[in-house]
């Protein structure tokens, strides 16, 4: 009983601080600062259509380089929590899924996949980028393991993508370093005109690379978790 | 006008669905509840002129996120029996 | 009462509602799934309020094209520094989801209970 009024203190406290914060706020009537820099100059600077892209890239990229690392230590530690016992070959007794699902699997699969690609190569132009594309290309494996129990994507081939790709983000960043004005400027091979698809620099190197780091963690924290494997 | 009733609606049935996902005893149903706040949050962030977000939390909130509690209930339960 | 009833204003309230929800549901749940829901609750209204602060009456997303003019681009989108933040944001509550489910996979195979009161060995 005591606990339960305790709860409900802590609740009516947390609900009068964010209440008080937002009683005053009418609401924006015009950009800060700062964001009046970005959306002003973005276009100029960055070569990029879409805002959200130019600030995640390049004036945040540095912040994007720790989220994709916080990412991949937390992939790391579900592996490494969940490691997978080598158990002996011998037929496992998978659950035949429907004819539907299987025949519908197959053909979307390779559709997914394929839009995943297009979101992150279109990033700078449209709405999406690297997370986006990944999300959905693990979205598209994560069914193919649903639909056909019996392919499989090993975990090495998944690990050599994700370092590979994670060293290519790095190694942009030090090109930058190198040809441009610092780490993680995109102005190394040319701006090009603006809206097109080879436009604003090395944006969509860049997102290729977080597309597929993104898509092969989340894809490998998905295999991790996956039922017939570490029965024990 | 139109845009501000269809806040509302997602509005209501997002803290329905949410108050939902916490009571429910079936864990399946509060699983599914708490995958249904992402999407509809994703709509309400198209409202809210943010494409971008919109579709990372359609791909990660209501799908991914679903499917991995889905896994760890599934290993659970064979554990059990 | 009418000229405050805006699509910001509704976001605010939403994304207040639903923290408290998620917290409601942190502290009193007992299963430890129910607490990993209650926290995926928790992180999905405080995406929901950062994008409303970002919101700005009568103006489009950040993306420049036919409709939005690049010279006076400034007076036309929303704020894109909130979404930026937040679309990291997402990312990264996944991974966190992950990792305690994971934790909570590990601690049923060491106990065999779902229950949170089962769970003593830290309690002074």
């Amino acid at each position: 009983m005591v606990k339960n009024a305790f709860i409900f203190l802590i609740l009516i406290g947390v609900a009068m601080i964010l209440v008080n914060l937002f009683a005053g706020f009418t609401g924006n009537v015009d950009l800060g600062q700062i964001a009046n820099h970005y959306v002003a100059n973005g276009p100029a600077e960055v070569g990029s259509a879409n805002i959200v892209t130019a600030v995640v890239v390049t004036y945040r990229g540095f912040d994007t380089l720790g989220e994709v690392t916080i990412l991949f230590l937390s992939a790391a530690i579900v592996g490494f929590f969940l490691k997978i016992e080598n158990t002996d070959n011998t037929e496992r007794n998978l659950k035949y899924t429907s004819e539907i699902l299987n025949t519908a699997s197959q053909v979307l699969v390779p559709i997914m996949i394929l839009f995943g690609v297009y979101v992150f190569i279109n990033g700078h132009l449209s709405p999406g980028g690297g997370f986006q594309g990944g999300a959905i290309i693990a979205s598209g494996l994560v069914l193919m393991f649903i639909a056909q129990p019996k392919k499989e994507i090993g975990h090495k081939l998944i690990n050599i993508i994700e370092s590979i790709s994670g060293v290519g983000f790095v190694l942009m960043g030090l090109a930058g370093v190198l040809f441009a004005g610092g780490f993680l400027d995109n102005n190394v091979i040319g701006l090009g005109k603006f809206g097109t698809l080879f436009s604003a620099g090395a944006i969509p190197i860049i997102y290729i690379f977080v597309g597929l780091k993104v898509g092969s963690e989340l894809t490998g924290i998905a295999l991790s978790l996956k039922e017939n494997q570490n029965e024990a | 006008m139109l845009n501000i009733i269809l806040a509302i609606f997602l509005g209501i049935l997002i803290i329905v669905l949410a108050i939902m996902a916490v009571l429910n005893k079936n864990i399946v149903v509060a699983i599914i509840a708490a995958g249904a706040v992402s999407l509809f949050a994703s709509v309400l962030y198209l409202i809210l002129a943010a494409p971008d977000v919109a579709m990372t939390e359609a791909a990660i909130g209501s799908g991914l996120s679903t499917i991995i509690f889905f896994y760890v209930l599934n290993k659970i339960n064979r554990q059990n029996g | 009462m009418m000229e405050k009833l805006n699509i910001q204003n509704i976001g605010l309230t939403v994304g207040i509602l639903v923290i408290l929800v998620g917290l409601w549901g942190l502290l009193t749940q007992k299963n430890l799934i129910k607490i990993v829901i209650g926290f995926a609750l928790f992180d999905t209204g405080t995406h929901i309020l950062m994008v409303s602060i970002g919101y700005i009456k009568y103006r489009t997303a950040p993306i420049l094209d036919e409709a939005v003019d690049i010279r006076n681009a400034a007076k036309l989108v929303v704020d894109p520094i909130p979404q930026a933040l937040v679309l990291t944001a997402i990312v990264i509550g996944l991974g966190i989801t992950a990792l305690m489910l994971s934790y909570v996979l590990k601690m049923y195979q060491n106990k065999k209970s779902l229950e949170i009161n089962n769970y003593k060995d830290l309690k002074w």
